[in-house]
């Protein structure tokens, strides 16, 4: 057994909420968020990159956990799949459109797909349907189910048309 | 069963142990360099890097983190050169507006490296100096005849595209040096530019991707005509097609009489000499064969695009 590793402070606010927390510099921040914070909300797939199940929004860019130390994201600010929904449980424009689209199968990907599209239509607020699957280009789904998630990327878009959120997650 | 929420003690980790510092300066991040040695290794964007991490395939003794500095997240166009800091994210490259007007080749290339998702994080010097042989960076400085700057204790040096790539994902980084800038020179007037590429699933790895740059005369007629080529060599491998094009476009002309020029010269002079140049390997996405003939057709379709391009600056 190796010696016990060194410990580094990552200073962090995660969905809002700061937290201090002393890890070894080989914890992706996946796990960080994950075994750390107890946010089991962002899923893990593949854990290189490929899947986008694990994609979290780190100062509003979305970003693959599993490849991020967790010490990278010290001083940063990080949403996760917990962070989309209002205080009271509303559920955000693309959850919302998840449901009335049946978005989602398994659920497994799901939190990585709620994330990627979050940013997208933050930054891109009218999206075609070539628009919307080179959104989800990044992501897999196992399910197959991304007939309906373009249906629910462009049915956010019109959510959000409708009623801009007044706060929307960072 | 769930583990407690015990923080460091967890054994659910997936990259092997490593010393870690994160440098607030270069001074100071050569400085920790200098005393790693071989066994350190610089983590800027980590998109190529964690997954190396992740599969326990690279277990460096030292990271040195780089994301705190920076000075070195610019990007600068001035004296007929982009320069892209290497804390420059792709995706900061990609929306520059200066950068794109500069040097198309930069955006045309970008788009196609991974997913927005990655290029938020992922550096341009990064996947240079990673210098994976289907990487797309690697082909556009190849081609442009760009440079690194290398910043150690004992100083800075600039090397060549042409002298900075040894081997698959082996770049000319000595030990104690950081990678700190990419200079790109800019688009000439009346040259052209395009990075075509295919590959299994959008966002992958290409099995071929071809970049191409063209010089025109006042008159449209080719000056200068070279490709660089991904996926289907060791290292980017630039290739001189002027002659080959010239040909074509001779041809072209004797074929269409009269008839002035818009119609779509056919590149095959230039396809056979790429697919006569490259010796690609098989592997379980394509086979040898296949690489070379896409080598050969997307020969022609960057070479057209490039051409389609140069001609539109020179009428704007």
């Amino acid at each position: 057994m190796a010696e016990p590793a060194e410990l580094f402070d990552v200073n962090l606010v995660v969905n809002g909420v700061p937290h201090t927390v002393a890890v070894p510099a080989r914890r992706l921040l996946s796990d960080f968020l994950r075994h750390d914070l107890r946010l089991t909300g962002t899923h893990v797939g593949c854990e290189h990159g490929v899947c986008g199940a694990c994609t979290v929004l780190v100062d509003g860019l979305a970003v693959r956990s599993c490849l991020m130390l967790a010490v990278s994201a010290d001083g940063t600010a990080v949403t996760t799949v917990e962070g989309l929904a209002g205080a009271d449980g509303t559920l955000s424009a693309v959850q919302q459109a998840f449901a009335d689209c049946h978005g989602l199968q398994c659920g497994f990907c799901t939190p990585g797909f709620l994330t990627t599209i979050t940013a997208a239509l933050a930054e891109n607020p009218d999206p075609t349907h070539d628009d919307a699957r080179a959104i989800i280009g990044g992501n897999l789904c196992r399910c197959t189910g991304y007939q309906n998630i373009v249906k629910s990327v462009l049915r956010a878009a019109e959510l959000l048309r409708a009623a801009p959120p007044g706060e929307e997650p960072a | 069963m769930i583990a407690p929420a015990s923080g460091s003690n967890l054994a659910e980790v997936k990259p092997s142990s490593f010393g870690y510092s994160r440098p607030e300066s270069v001074a100071e991040a050569v400085s920790v360099l200098a005393s790693i040695g071989p066994e350190g290794k610089v983590l800027a964007g980590g998109q190529s890097l964690v997954p190396l991490l992740n599969l326990r395939l690279a277990a460096p003794a030292h990271l040195v983190d780089i994301n705190r500095l920076t000075e070195l997240a610019f990007i600068s166009v001035s004296d007929g050169q982009v320069v892209v800091g290497a804390l420059a994210r792709h995706n900061d490259v990609l929306r520059d507006p200066l950068a794109a007007v500069a040097q198309p080749l930069l955006g045309q290339a970008l788009a196609l490296v991974a997913h927005p998702v990655i290029r938020n994080r992922g550096t341009t010097v990064g996947s240079i100096v990673h210098a994976d042989p289907a990487g797309e960076m690697t082909a556009v400085l190849a081609l442009l005849g760009g440079s690194i700057r290398l910043d150690s204790t004992s100083g800075r040096r600039s090397v060549a595209a042409q002298d900075f790539f040894l081997g698959p994902l082996e770049s000319d980084v000595r030990p104690g040096e950081l990678a700190t800038e990419a200079t790109f020179p800019v688009l000439p007037a009346r040259a052209g530019c395009a990075f075509t590429e295919v590959s299994r699933r959008h966002g992958d790895y290409a099995i071929c991707g071809v970049a191409a740059l063209v010089q025109l005369d006042a008159g449209g007629g080719i000056t200068s005509a070279r490709a660089a080529y991904i996926g289907v060599a060791p290292i980017p491998l630039v290739l001189d097609l002027t002659q080959a094009c010239a040909e074509s476009q001779e041809n072209h002309k004797s074929h269409q009489g009269q008839q002035n020029g818009h119609g779509s010269t056919n590149f095959t002079a230039a396809g056979e000499l790429a697919m006569a140049r490259l010796t690609p390997a098989s592997d379980i996405h394509a086979t040898a064969d296949y690489r070379r003939h896409l080598a050969g057709v997307l020969t022609g379709r960057a070479l057209a695009q490039a051409i389609a391009l140069a001609k539109g600056r020179m009428d704007g």
